[in-house]
């Protein structure tokens, strides 16, 4: 029983490691992301290629927080899934309305 | 509910969701995040909408240097991944190294909320703009003013966690506590994110 405990134990903190592996990894990326949308804005391209890089960007950065820094990946997430996801359609809604609001 | 049964030897799996506390706690503070991100739009969109009401003052592009947001990104999203150091210790019930992770995202967010006030300091005395200088200032200092808040009171929050249970050990009882102070924080760096974006870097484009 002991042994046991101590297998299944030693499986959980194998497993809790590996995940930690991948959130440094993850961790790099989001710095990647951040040096590119940092280095394109200073390159002083066309403003038409670069907003929405950037955009894509920060999208893809929030992503990766939700999924692996916050968890949104692992089981029983989907109670989460629905409030953030329904909380972005609103902000989006909220966003599309109040700049199309000076459109002229 | 004895020692016993919320001091267990070894963490489950998933300590933030093994009691019926823990499980409401977690849902209940999703539920929360969703609407902060309504929060969050609603000033993001105000801003969007008068960010070229000047009123002959200052304007972003002027006004911006992504030398320090360059630094105050890499802080938070530094704090972030100590964040998910502690609670990585967490998982393996070890709190000395859970505390100490925690202590370093502190100091790390400390160190973004200076850089943010000296950043408002130079604006209001350097350049004298002000929440009152213009349309654009009063959205300006609004949105990012109110990350700053929750980045102040995402600090208050885990230095009261870690002080408060800092004789009690790792439980089952502050567990899914320590889990949620560390959504908070992720989330505010998720907020951070369309800040630098929206603000920054598409305000001197």
């Amino acid at each position: 029983m002991a042994e046991n405990t101590n297998i299944h134990e030693n499986y959980k903190r194998k497993k809790n490691k590996e995940e930690m592996k991948q959130q440094v990894i993850t961790f790099a990326l989001m710095i990647v992301f951040t040096l590119i949308a940092f280095g394109m804005v200073m390159a002083d391209l066309s403003k038409l290629f670069v907003i929405p890089v950037l955009l894509v960007l920060a999208a893809v950065q929030v992503g990766f927080q939700l999924y692996y820094f916050m968890h949104m990946s692992h089981k029983g997430h989907e109670m989460p899934a629905l409030m953030i996801y329904s909380g972005a359609f609103v902000a989006f809604m909220t966003v599309l309305t109040l700049s199309v609001l000076i459109w002229w | 509910m004895s020692d016993q049964t919320l001091n267990p030897e070894t963490m489950p799996e998933q300590p933030e969701r093994a009691t019926l506390e823990g499980k409401n706690k977690f849902l209940g503070f999703w539920f929360f995040l969703g609407g902060e991100t309504v929060l969050f739009a609603s000033l993001f969109g105000t801003y969007l909408a008068l960010r070229n009401s000047t009123n002959d003052g200052p304007g972003a592009e002027e006004l911006f240097g992504l030398e320090l947001v360059f630094v105050m990104t890499m802080l938070l999203l530094t704090s972030s991944l100590t964040s998910v150091y502690a609670m990585y210790h967490m998982k393996n019930n070890s709190f000395g190294k859970m505390q100490l992770w925690l202590g370093i995202t502190v100091l790390l967010g400390l160190g973004f909320l200076g850089c943010e006030l000296y950043e408002f300091y130079h604006y209001i005395h350097g350049e004298g703009f002000t929440l009152r200088s213009s349309a654009f200032g009063s959205a300006f200092y609004t949105l990012v003013g109110f990350h700053g808040g929750h980045v102040t009171f995402g600090l208050l929050w885990i230095i009261a966690l870690m002080v408060r249970n800092a004789k009690r050990g790792l439980n089952l009882y502050n567990a899914p506590k320590f889990y949620i102070a560390s959504l908070y924080w992720h989330f505010i760096d998720v907020v951070w994110v369309f800040i630098f974006t929206v603000v920054y870097l598409m305000g001197v484009i």
